[in-house]
């Protein structure tokens, strides 16, 4: 585990640079690392996804998975492919500053 | 350089931005052979799977497998103790009355309580994530189905050879 300096502000992250404390995370922060995994500036529409997995890890303790994001958040699986190419799953926890999501679906 | 430059320099090269492979070409056939509800589901986990990796995937639904495309059997797929030793029950008793029905109540709930959608949807949600599905010649015609029987998703019949040209370089799954 390491520190890194994201939107001026210190943080942990682990070895493949995903955050460790979800407490250290802010909209700022969101906004460098979508920048950094080439995401660009972020929409309402990524906002949404990020905010329900934010409230969604306060309450369950975990990351969603995509089917839950999709099924909770009312953004239909199209929209997460489309708004967070290749790996949905996998960038929208790393914006949201959360572990990868463990569930397989 | 002064000390400072150098300081945020070591930094900006120490910076870990994971890897989350945009550029790979990877590429995923999964063969579906099977009408039964539990050799459905691990072609569909593993082609949701690999989709959520970025990797792209033909699904072929040849045989039995077309039963999970069948609009009249997609829905009602089953799973029997009958043969099946991994269900731990004396096999004599697995073909009494009922056993079947009961072996696929249990899975269903399971597969529900895993949050796992049902077969119908989880085809869907392998459509909208960009997954392909293709359903057999030889087996529709075989089973007089016409892609009108078919789930709307099922972009064409096709055949064994065109099946050939598009695993070209692909990794291959036979369920």
């Amino acid at each position: 585990m390491s520190t890194q300096t994201i939107a001026g502000q210190e943080v942990d992250v682990n070895e493949e640079g995903f955050m460790t404390d979800p407490s250290q995370w802010n909209k700022e922060i969101a906004a460098q690392l979508a920048e950094q995994i080439n995401l660009g500036a972020l929409t309402d529409e990524h906002w949404k996804v990020i905010d329900f997995l934010r409230a969604d890890f306060e309450e369950e303790g975990e990351t969603a998975t995509l089917r839950r994001v999709s099924k909770r958040s009312g953004v239909p699986t199209k929209d997460l492919y489309r708004l967070f190419p290749k790996k949905p799953a996998k960038k929208m926890a790393y914006c949201a500053g959360l572990p990868k999501p463990h569930g397989c679906i | 350089m002064t000390q400072t430059e150098e300081a945020t320099m070591a930094q900006t090269e120490e910076k870990v931005i994971p890897d989350f492979g945009d550029d790979t070409d990877r590429k995923l056939c999964i063969i579906c052979s099977k009408g039964t509800l539990d050799m459905a589901y691990p072609g569909l986990v593993l082609a949701n799977a690999a989709l959520m990796e970025g990797i792209e995937v033909n699904m072929f639904f040849t045989f039995w497998g077309l039963d999970m495309l069948n609009k009249k059997t997609m829905a009602h797929l089953k799973a029997t103790p009958v043969g099946n030793t991994a269900m731990h029950m004396p096999q004599a008793l697995s073909p009494l009355p009922g056993m079947t029905a009961m072996a696929t109540h249990m899975m269903k709930k399971e597969i529900d309580k895993l949050d796992f959608p049902p077969v119908d949807e989880f085809l869907q949600q392998i459509v909208d994530a960009g997954g392909h599905l293709w359903a057999c010649k030889m087996s529709a015609d075989m089973m007089d189905l016409e892609e009108d029987d078919m789930f709307e998703e099922v972009e064409d019949i096709i055949g064994a050879t065109d099946f050939m040209n598009m695993s070209d370089g692909a990794q291959i799954i036979f369920i």
